[in-house]
């Protein structure tokens, strides 16, 4: 038994910094959702439920679920799809394969700060290269103010965070597609099926596994947009971009409203914790 | 075309995987391009005076290529258009490298110790701290963000802090507060774990009946086993830590502690007309990712798989 014991020492480190940055943290946190609290002041009177009655009534609030719905709504499979797509393609013996791979993976290691730079300077009214091709081929008329447009904003934020995903969906789905064992497909040619059948009947039941893993991830990730806010729109025009995070980071930062910011942040997780359960219940229910 | 290209490969069933790969050609090749353009404007900008960045239509290629961009922003000549010299943007990169370092090295470290225990020894409570390890990797940051910032405030005898961690900042604008929050993650613990389950354990039996330690069975046996996924997680750890933007922009306040992103955005934030300067600084941040990335392609794309298959 004595050599059991050490077994702890060689956790001891993580579970230090765990109990202080994560489980500490998440107590702290919940109690301060009850509390009111500017962080300068020392007191921080106990106010029942108020923070979370102030936010049911807090318009920004709602606006700021909606967007964060939006945003993960559209970004999310269309990263999916767009990424299951050129993984398909490429998951061929081509010539030149590596490269493609590494061109659309580019995007990806790309720090996101400066992917919001560029893009930012792509949807510029005045001299953004979108408005100059689009007026060059005459897809429109005059100049679309991307960034500055209320209905404008959030598709452009999305269609450039897809931008910055496909690549790694592509990559989870071609090391799905690569596990597919090759007899599979061979049986479904002798019961002959066609290339679209093998692609329902084979591929997209046998990604299954890869399709959850990447919806899960890309979920919690989208969940938690907040650089492309902060750089691109600051959460404007008129909070159209506000996301959750963007607006707890706002209560907190700008407004010094640790508590009713803490609460916020509970509520995400709270969303995120239900959608994940219910994934995977999904999953585990069509699975059996 | 494309219809013309679907007729031909009809004609001759046996060669359809052939019109597979050119209809792969005639997508993935323009499709490539879309997504390597804003590379290659911002590369080719880069090297442009304001005028020239400006200019409608739009020049790929620089008229007369210029560095003062690249000049101005790292401080080296004079100030020219309407950027302003960021400061210190040497030290950005430096504190970026150094704290993405540590964190690496650390997450290594602590990461394994704990994955090779959970993975191959018994004592008791082991199931129940691993569940609780897993089940923090669902937590958002954003709810440990003001506890974490609280946290490190009151540290004691750290940043002019007395010993009840009371009058100073303790941890906060600090590498401590950089490196210290990120230097175990559950994350990589459960890929580690998994990883060091394949092992199998008569090699560790046999090493016990020859006499070693526990320690050393850890560090010459399991660890030296465990590599494509240390590299993996090293690799992650790294890039993870280089872009993250979230963290600093909460806690470091003095342009001495900057990382990479948080300096840059800042400085957009700051200038938000000075293009020339901008793009130039964006360059120089993305460099290093794709270095690495291109350098240790095969591995990151290993971890990734390794990651989305096993979790």
């Amino acid at each position: 038994m004595r050599r059991n014991w050490d077994a702890y020492l060689y956790l001891a480190p993580g579970l230090l910094l765990f109990s202080v940055f994560t489980v500490f943290a998440l107590g702290f946190a919940f109690y301060l959702t009850f509390h009111e609290w500017n962080i300068i002041e020392p007191d921080r009177p106990f106010i029942g439920l108020e923070n979370y009655r102030d936010m049911l009534e807090d318009e920004r609030f709602r606006r700021s679920v909606y967007n964060t719905m939006y945003f993960t709504g559209a970004s999310v499979p269309l990263t999916m799809l767009i990424g299951l797509g050129v993984a398909l393609l490429l998951n061929q013996p081509l010539r030149g394969r590596g490269i493609l791979r590494t061109l659309y993976f580019l995007p990806v290691v790309t720090p996101f700060v400066v992917v919001a730079i560029v893009w930012k300077w792509l949807y510029n009214g005045d001299f953004g290269l979108f408005n100059y091709y689009l007026l060059k081929t005459h897809l429109i008329d005059e100049p679309l103010l991307w960034l500055a447009d209320k209905n404008l904003a959030m598709p452009a934020v999305i269609l450039m965070s897809v931008w910055g995903g496909v690549g790694f969906s592509m990559v989870v789905y071609l090391a799905g597609l690569q596990s597919i064992p090759e007899e599979l497909y061979d049986a479904a040619k002798v019961d002959g099926a066609g290339a679209f059948a093998r692609l329902r009947y084979v591929t997209i039941p046998m990604l299954r596994p890869t399709t959850l893993f990447l919806l899960v991830m890309g979920i919690i990730g989208s969940f938690q947009v907040f650089t492309q806010i902060f750089v691109m729109t600051s959460g404007g025009p008129v909070d159209r971009t506000t996301t959750m995070v963007f607006y707890i980071y706002e209560a907190a930062f700008k407004f010094y409203e640790m508590g009713y910011a803490s609460t916020l942040a509970y509520v995400l997780f709270a969303m995120l914790f239900v959608f994940t359960l219910i994934q995977l219940r999904l999953y585990r229910r069509t699975n059996t | 075309m494309n219809g013309a290209l679907v007729r031909v490969g009809w004609r001759h069933a046996g060669r359809r995987h052939k019109l597979g790969m050119v209809l792969a050609y005639v997508v993935l090749v323009p499709g490539a391009l879309l997504f390597v353009a804003p590379f290659a404007w911002m590369l080719s900008a880069s090297f442009q005076p304001l005028g020239d960045i400006f200019s409608w239509p739009p020049q790929w290629i620089p008229k007369d290529p210029t560095v003062d961009g690249y000049k101005t922003f790292l401080g080296l000549g004079e100030t020219t258009g309407a950027g302003t010299e960021a400061e210190n943007p040497w030290r950005w990169f430096v504190n970026s490298a150094f704290v993405a370092s540590s964190v690496t090295v650390l997450q290594l470290f602590f990461n394994s110790l704990a994955a090779y225990v959970f993975a191959k020894r018994q004592f008791p409570g082991r199931d129940l701290i691993f569940l609780g390890f897993l089940a923090t990797m669902m937590v958002p940051g954003q709810v440990t963000l003001i506890p974490n910032y609280i946290v490190l405030k009151h540290i004691p005898l750290f940043g002019g802090n007395d010993i009840f961690g009371q009058g100073g900042h303790g941890w906060l604008d600090s590498y401590y507060g950089l490196i210290l929050p990120g230097a175990v993650s559950a994350f990589g613990i459960f890929l580690l774990r998994q990883y060091m389950m394949s092992i199998p354990d008569e090699l560790l039996d046999a090493a016990r009946i020859d006499g070693a330690s526990e320690f050393r069975i850890y560090s010459r046996i399991v660890l030296p086993l465990t590599g494509p996924a240390l590299a993996a997680t090293a690799i992650f750890t790294f890039t993870y830590t280089w872009e993250d933007f979230f963290w600093p922009l909460i806690i470091i306040s003095s342009p001495d502690h900057y990382t990479a992103p948080l300096g840059l955005a800042l400085y957009v934030v700051k200038n938000r007309t000075a293009w020339d300067v901008l793009l130039p600084g964006s360059v120089i941040a993305t460099l290093p990712m794709i270095i690495v990335f291109l350098i240790f392609q095969r591995r990151f794309i290993q971890g990734i798989s390794l990651s989305g298959l096993k979790g």
